[in-house]
């Protein structure tokens, strides 16, 4: 049972008072009929199932009500980080300890892209 | 009968307090501070069981959780039964009562045996599904009788009277077992001010010290842990969990201990001043740090006949005599891989009986150990094993022969020693259960003959967990892991002083698992390796012989390594031999995974106090006492008890279902009904941006609904199929008053924020459940606007207070809020006042009722109105698979509303807009009488072969007192364009219904009854 630190709250509690509610960092398209059958199939049903580090979104249900992210390591089930609703991560597959500060344009991709 | 192996003084047993207890039905005496199976063995009873699969004789062979066989069925009553109880491991208490669980009629005579021996040669792994294979359909016949030959123990048939409880805890620094390594690491934690919790399993703290000969600053080891528990108990920060297991490491650092506080006093929790105690507590903790510091567990020899009763594991012998002043036998041979299992010659020695001879695989033993047994003239043989035991009830010889031990062969001719015990010891497995838990692969160490653990962030061992066994040097690591969990938990290190430990001198250990035999593996007597499950060394090679490679396979195919001791006496023998047969090193073998739980719980400790009253919290409406003192029935909604119907007694005759809602259903189409709709989820939605809000969550349009008028919205998931519906009313210009179905209410206001806080948190809006604060009563019915007129001076006229209006006003003098809204099809007003008023106005409205024919009815009712109407129930008529045109609701489809609503880019895919999606249509039967089953599958074809195209469902379906007749909601493939046609519902019993696609709305049509 995870112990999770919710970032609104500011305090550690236990995963009964949380759901999950699947990969984070999935942007609704902002022009839906724009997309192709196929985009919006993706947007909609297409997750990315990581062995490593994944982001995932939750939801603090039983406590303040609020969605935050969460970088968990789907093996050892640790969780690296949490952050608020539109903070970027800064562990991440491609930087597992930590990425740069000042790794701007990667902010910008994460929060383009539907796959974090 | 006396206790003939109860030695005349030793032992931590109270020689005054005498128990008695019954085994088997057989009455026998034992005394203060014995586990069953010491007194068992004092009492010289050899055979506690039959096996698991050849029904052959077993005895005690181990003094703790490691014991495969002395697992017996507890308990005097019918309610008090446990099954699967260790002996090693339950304490005597006075009238104990307790049964092998396995032996037909009995573990002496056992009719089953026979079949073990005859069938012996002929059950390899695998022989029941290969035996039992054909034909497929009596499996479940023949595991019945195979499940109760085999004996499992049974659960009891009567309740627990015993409470158990549930306690979260919150430390430091957890310290599991409380040996020399833990009693070292949790003083050391201590003494830092972290809070530390020390658990154990055994009835006395101290483990392996309380049989320990060492001297501890030269005193005996016993009074070290006296002393160091006496620190411990008084030490605010530290809680001591005597008798507590931990059974489970889950993810961060979340360990279950279950403690047994009254198991050692009876089979049921005792009164304590009057109130009965609590039998476990189940202790959810959330440590900071985790010392593990679990020690190791002996392993035995694999050689033929190692099962007969008498086959013991050395330490198991050393413990007996020294804790329990028990020996349990007469002659001892012991064959062992190590120096510290030399304990047991000796101990047996000191009292006074027979040591035949030690058989020492190795060829030159010389360390301290040894050396003492040869000063006292014990022969030892060296180079050799015991290649076989023989006896059947009880062990009656050794043959002893030099052995190869790398060459796996037996070089010497045997020689047949006559004794009554065998102790053998290959070494030491370090306990990695619950490092394994935690998924941590643990690491195999030649220098150790062991497996270490793999640790994960926040956890440590020490001591034999490690595969660290002197003394000295576990106490040393000990206080080094304790002070290193508690600084890293924060707390800086305080000094601890050790005892000085005088370090004995030990030889090398050699590695020896299978014993060899003049025989090869398959054809030699049988070498039990799982001694619970039954399996042999043969078996193992045999499924290495049919292409079993991976260790997790051939636990699998053999059932080594499960039932209640999990394989720790037999596993790693099981993967040596596995290695041996495929000509691999056992680290490449590897391990099978460990899983909670550690040794069995019992469920009440699992359940705590979530059982009966308290497994499901259940919600009530303000007026539920109303309903209960006026019969009704309930029914459960989600958590809510709902009245589902409220039958009449007349004359001594109570209606049947049937009989009240054909009654309530006339009240409301011909008087008035009144419905408890206080369930209903209510959201209150505030802030500027509301009304943009509403109009991205719903289908339909809300940019000009104005206050006091109230419109139905469906709302649909990005996937363009409807997930809820209810009525929104316009409260103010930034305000409104959401509702939701009953079971959706919770998933509606996530659905709510989720979009809000992730979306589009630039829209200024505010959502808050107010379910529970508002009770609704919907009273319906051609009478409702007079029954209502007379508790309120609210303007009622049906032009100024039109349909899909609300007011608010003074309902039986209180403020309230009333929508007409209907969900029946008639005149309805749903009167919205704070719950606590509620009662009130009910009792206010039935008081002025009875002269309008005021029916109270329930959720049946309510459903055949609506269904008479053709208004759905999301999660009913919809599955997460029907879109708003397939409801035929085009008219709550806003298609050109500006922004693009969730569900409306969905609605354009291929797939939904296909003309022959499954539709919501009404099914009449042809034959009036027939009510059709809801989920009953629909056809065009009944004459077609056997598949038969489905091409639909029933989604709702009743009798309509009003109109006489069976009638239904279902859904069918392009069904908006069959009305009309003849559809038929083939049944399981062979009857096909005949019913015609109409219309689903088949009361009222132009709606003319809710607008008077």
């Amino acid at each position: 049972m995870f112990y999770i630190h919710c970032p609104y709250c500011g305090e550690t509690r236990e995963e009964e008072e949380f759901h999950p509610k699947g990969q984070a960092h999935i942007a609704r398209p902002l022009d839906p009929d724009a997309c192709s059958d196929e985009e919006w199939g993706d947007y909609l049903f297409f997750r990315d199932n990581p062995r490593g580090i994944h982001h995932e979104l939750w939801v603090h249900a039983v406590g303040c009500r609020k969605f935050f992210n969460v970088t968990r390591h789907t093996v050892t089930y640790e969780i690296l980080e949490t952050y608020k609703m539109g903070e970027q991560p800064s562990i991440t597959a491609e930087h597992p300890e930590g990425r740069p500060t000042d790794a701007v344009d990667q902010q910008a991709s994460l929060r383009d892209g539907v796959r974090a | 009968m006396s206790q003939l192996n109860r030695l005349p003084q030793g032992g931590r047993i109270d020689r005054s307090r005498k128990l008695s207890f019954t085994f088997n039905g057989k009455s026998y005496e034992g005394h203060a501070g014995d586990t069953l199976a010491s007194a068992l063995l004092a009492n010289g009873v050899d055979i506690v069981n039959r096996s698991f699969k050849y029904s052959r004789p077993r005895g005690i062979v181990a003094a703790g959780a490691e014991e495969p066989n002395a697992v017996v069925q507890l308990g005097a009553t019918e309610a008090a039964q446990v099954p699967n109880v260790r002996a090693t491991q339950q304490a005597l208490y006075e009238g104990l009562e307790a049964r092998s669980t396995n032996g037909w009629p009995n573990v002496q005579r056992d009719l089953m045996s026979l079949v073990g021996k005859l069938g012996g040669k002929f059950m390899p792994p695998g022989f029941y599904y290969k035996t039992f294979m054909a034909p497929a359909s009596l499996w479940m016949t023949y595991e019945k009788y195979i499940r109760k030959s085999a004996g499992l123990g049974r659960s009891p048939m009567e309740r627990d009277p015993d409470i158990y409880d549930h306690l979260h805890q919150h430390c430091d620094v957890l310290v599991i077992g409380a040996g020399p390594a833990g009693l070292a690491a949790a003083l050391a934690a201590a003494r830092s001010g972290a809070r530390v919790i020390l658990a154990d399993e055994q009835e006395e703290m101290g483990g392996s010290l309380l049989d320990s000969r060492e001297l501890l600053d030269d005193r005996p080891a016993e009074q070290w842990v006296a002393q160091v528990l006496e620190t411990l108990a008084g030490m605010d920060n530290v809680t001591l969990l005597p008798r507590t297991t931990a059974n489970g490491y889950h993810d961060h650092n979340f360990v279950t201990l279950h403690e047994r506080r009254t198991e050692h006093l009876a089979d049921t929790a005792p009164r304590k001043d009057g109130r009965r105690q609590v039998r476990a507590r189940m202790h959810r903790v959330r440590a900071g740090r985790v010392v593990l510091a679990t020690g190791a567990h002996e392993r035995p020899l694999v050689y033929a006949g190692n099962d007969v009763p008498g086959n013991l594991l050395a330490g198991a012998v050393s413990t007996y005599i020294r804790r329990y002043g028990v020996v349990p036998g007469q002659k001892l041979v012991l064959s062992t891989s190590n120096d510290h299992a030399y304990r047991a010659a000796l101990d047996w020695h000191e009292a006074g009986r027979e040591v035949v001879a030690i058989a020492d695989a190795r060829a030159n033993p010389d360390g301290e150990l040894v050396e003492r047994a040869r000063a006292r003239g014990i022969r030892i043989i060296t180079g050799s094993a015991v290649i076989e035991a023989k006896g059947e009830s009880r062990v009656s010889g050794a043959r002893v022969a030099t052995i190869d031990a790398e060459g796996f062969r037996v070089t010497g001719q045997a020689e047949t020693l006559a004794c009554d015990t065998i102790a053998s010891s290959g070494g030491y497995s370090p306990v990695i259960h619950l490092a394994s838990h935690t998924g941590g692969r643990p690491t195999w160490r030649d220098d150790l003959l062991g497996f270490v653990p793999t640790l994960v962030k926040g956890v440590s061992a020490a001591g034999g967990a490690q595969g660290v066994y002197a003394t000295a040097e576990v106490l040393a690591d000990g206080v080094e892991t304790g002070s290193r969990a508690a600084s890293e938990a924060g707390f800086a290190a305080a000094p601890v002083s050790l005892p000085q430990v005088a370090v004995r001198r030990d030889g090398a250990a050699v590695a020896l698992y299978q014993v060899p035999h003049e025989k090869p593996t398959l054809r030699a007597p049988k070498q039990f390796v799982d001694l619970q499950n039954d399996v042999t060394a043969a078996g193992i090679e045999l499924a290495t012989r049919e292409g079993f490679e991976s260790i997790e396979h051939v636990k699998r195919y053999t059932a080594m390594g499960f039932g209640t001791d999990q394989g720790k006496l037999g596993n790693i023998n099981g993967m040596a031999i596995a290695a041996r047969c495929l000509g691999r090193s056992i680290p490449e073998v590897g391990t099978t995974v460990f899983r909670p739980n550690y040794t069995p719980v019992t469920f009440g400790a699992i359940v705590g106090r979530h059982c009966r009253e308290l497994f499901d919290p259940e919600r009530y409406t303000a007026m539920h006492q109303w309903h209960v003192e006026h019969g009704a029935e309930f029914e459960d909604v989600g958590q809510w008890k709902r009245p589902w119907y409220f039958p009449k007694t007349v004359n001594g005759k109570t209606e049947t279902m049937h009989e009240a809602v054909a009654r309530e259903c006339l009240a409301v189409r011909e008087a008035v009904g009144i419905l408890d709709a206080s369930t209903l989820g209510k959201i209150d939605i505030q802030g500027p941006d509301a009304r943009e809000f509403l109009g991205r969550v719903y289908t339909n349009k809300w940019a000009k609904l104005a206050p006091g008028r109230v419109r139905y919205g469906l709302m649909c998931k990005d996937d363009g199929m409807v997930f809820d519906d209810g009525t929104t009313s316009c409260l103010g210009e930034n305000h409104f008053l959401m509702t939701t179905t009953t079971g959706g209410a919770a998933t509606v206001l996530e659905w709510l924020e989720i979009w809000h806080q992730t979306e589009w948190p630039e829209l200024e809006v505010y959502f808050n459940s107010v379910t529970d604060h508002w009770a609704t009563m919907t009273i319906t019915g051609p009478e409702a606007r007079k029954l209502l007129a007379e508790v309120t001076d609210m303007d009622l006229d049906r032009e100024s207070f039109k349909f899909m209006d609300w007011r608010e006003g003074v309902v039986a003098g209180v403020p309230a809020r009333v929508f007409r809204i209907s969900f029946t099809g008639e005149l309805a007003f749903e009167i919205n006042v704070q719950a606590n008023y509620a009662l009130h106005v009910w009792e206010t409205l039935f008081a002025h009722g009875e002269k309008y024919g005021l029916t109270p009815y329930g959720t049946e009712t309510m459903h055949v109105l609506r269904a008479e109407k053709g208004f759905i129930i999301a999660g009913q008529d919809t599955d997460g698979s029907v879109t708003p045109e397939d409801l035929g609701m085009q008219w709550a489809i806003g298609y050109d509303k500006p922004f693009p609503w969730i569900g409306k880019r969905a609605l354009s895919r291929p797939d939904t807009a296909r003309t022959d999606r499954k539709q919501l249509v009404g099914l009449k039967p042809k034959d009036p009488k027939v009510v059709l089953e809801e989920g009953a599958q629909i056809v065009f074809d009944p004459h077609h072969a056997i598949p038969m195209p489905m091409v639909g469902h029933v989604t709702s379906s009743y009798y309509s007192p009003t109109l006489d007749s069976g009638f239904a909601l279902a859904v069918v493939k392009g069904g908006q364009q069959k009305m009309g046609e003849t559809v038929y519902l083939p049944m399981a019993d062979g009857q096909v219904h005949e019913a015609e696609i109409v219309s689903p709305i088949f009361v009222d049509p132009k709606g003319e009854r809710q607008n008077v």
